[in-house]
């Protein structure tokens, strides 16, 4: 049995490979906001407030571009959706946990998170205090992506823009989902969500981000469906 | 007003996060959606994937021959053997650097 810190800890290890494609990212984020204009403090309150890369850079293209608030409102909405499938996989492992400790728990969670946390949970269900490993990818990445977003705030993009540092981020989600290549089943749903974001890719609101997911996750039914 | 805004999308961020932890049981979904539910990693982060590889900044689709497919293909190949993310990164980086100042340039 680990102890809550050995728990913490892990989440720490288990995320922070993550960070190598977040910084960067993070000071983009808080550089581009500048650049479009937007004072500094409402730049980074969103990092407080939202905490959900993309979303906030999508946000504030929309409001710069002169869409209405309300559109980017819902924009950042749809795109983090997909936190809703996090939280029905992540439900199963909190349950014992007080109502509060979920409400603050929640505020934590993140795509890099899910995924480590997800991860170590499917192999140490008997582990008592299993959600420290959650609090401990949570926090790290809510540290990382304040520090990010606020060093790209004030110092600017210092990340030279040739570099094209954007694309960590498709690297770091290949990084989390590669070993699940092995299964026909897993690459079947992922090649469906792949191509479906791709095709929907233009739909209002940036709603590929969960379109695709909902597709792929019925292909995935029908597929449990065949193998019985 | 744009604060405003932040707090509305704040908001509504948080409740994505918090409606199944916090408000549903887990008791309410059946076997057949927990199974289901095994993969939700490989449903959702393709979705994040192949945007971020296969279109560009104008919201196009890339060339073929475009250097982040290649730096894509090295990362899988890395990343699947080597099981370690700094690796998969870095080769993915390192493979698209090489193309765009070493090849093309």
């Amino acid at each position: 049995m680990l102890s809550k810190k050995q728990l913490f800890t892990r989440g720490m290890l288990d995320i922070s490979p993550h960070m190598l494609s977040v910084i960067p990212f993070g000071i983009i984020c808080g550089a581009i906001g500048v650049e479009l204009g937007f004072h500094p403090y409402l730049v980074y309150a969103m990092s407080f407030i939202i905490f959900g890369g993309a979303s906030q850079i999508v946000f504030l293209q929309l409001l710069s571009g002169g869409a209405s608030s309300l559109v980017a409102v819902a924009s950042v909405g749809i795109i983090n959706s997909r936190h809703l499938l996090y939280g029905a996989v992540l439900s199963e492992y909190l349950e014992k946990l007080s109502f509060i400790k979920k409400l603050l728990i929640s505020y934590v969670v993140v795509d890099q998170g899910f995924a480590e946390s997800n991860k170590f949970f499917k192999k140490n269900r008997s582990e008592e205090f299993l959600h420290y490993h959650l609090i401990g990818t949570g926090c790290t990445m809510w540290v990382c992506w304040q520090i990010a977003t606020l060093s790209g705030i004030v110092l600017g993009s210092f990340v030279p823009e040739e570099l094209g540092l954007k694309f960590a981020i498709p690297l770091t989600f290949i990084a989390i989902v590669v070993q699940d290549l092995k299964k026909l089943d897993h690459v079947i749903v992922m090649i469906t969500c792949g191509l479906s974001s791709l095709l929907f890719f233009d739909a209002p609101f940036k709603s590929y981000i969960i379109i695709s997911p909902i597709i792929a996750l019925f292909v995935a039914a029908l597929l449990l469906r065949l193998k019985k | 007003m744009t604060l405003t805004a932040i707090i509305f999308a704040g908001i509504l961020t948080y409740f994505t996060r918090m409606t199944m932890i916090a408000l549903i049981s887990r008791d309410m979904l059946g076997n057949k959606i927990k199974a289901v539910l095994e993969y939700v990693p490989s449903a959702v982060f393709p979705a994040i994937i192949f945007p971020g590889i296969f279109i560009n900044d104008f919201g196009t689709i890339i060339d073929m021959n475009d250097p982040k497919i290649f730096g894509a293909l090295v990362a899988v190949i890395v990343g699947y053997f080597s099981k370690n993310i700094i690796a998969t990164i870095s080769a993915g980086l390192v493979s698209y650097w090489f193309l765009i100042f070493v090849v093309f340039n």
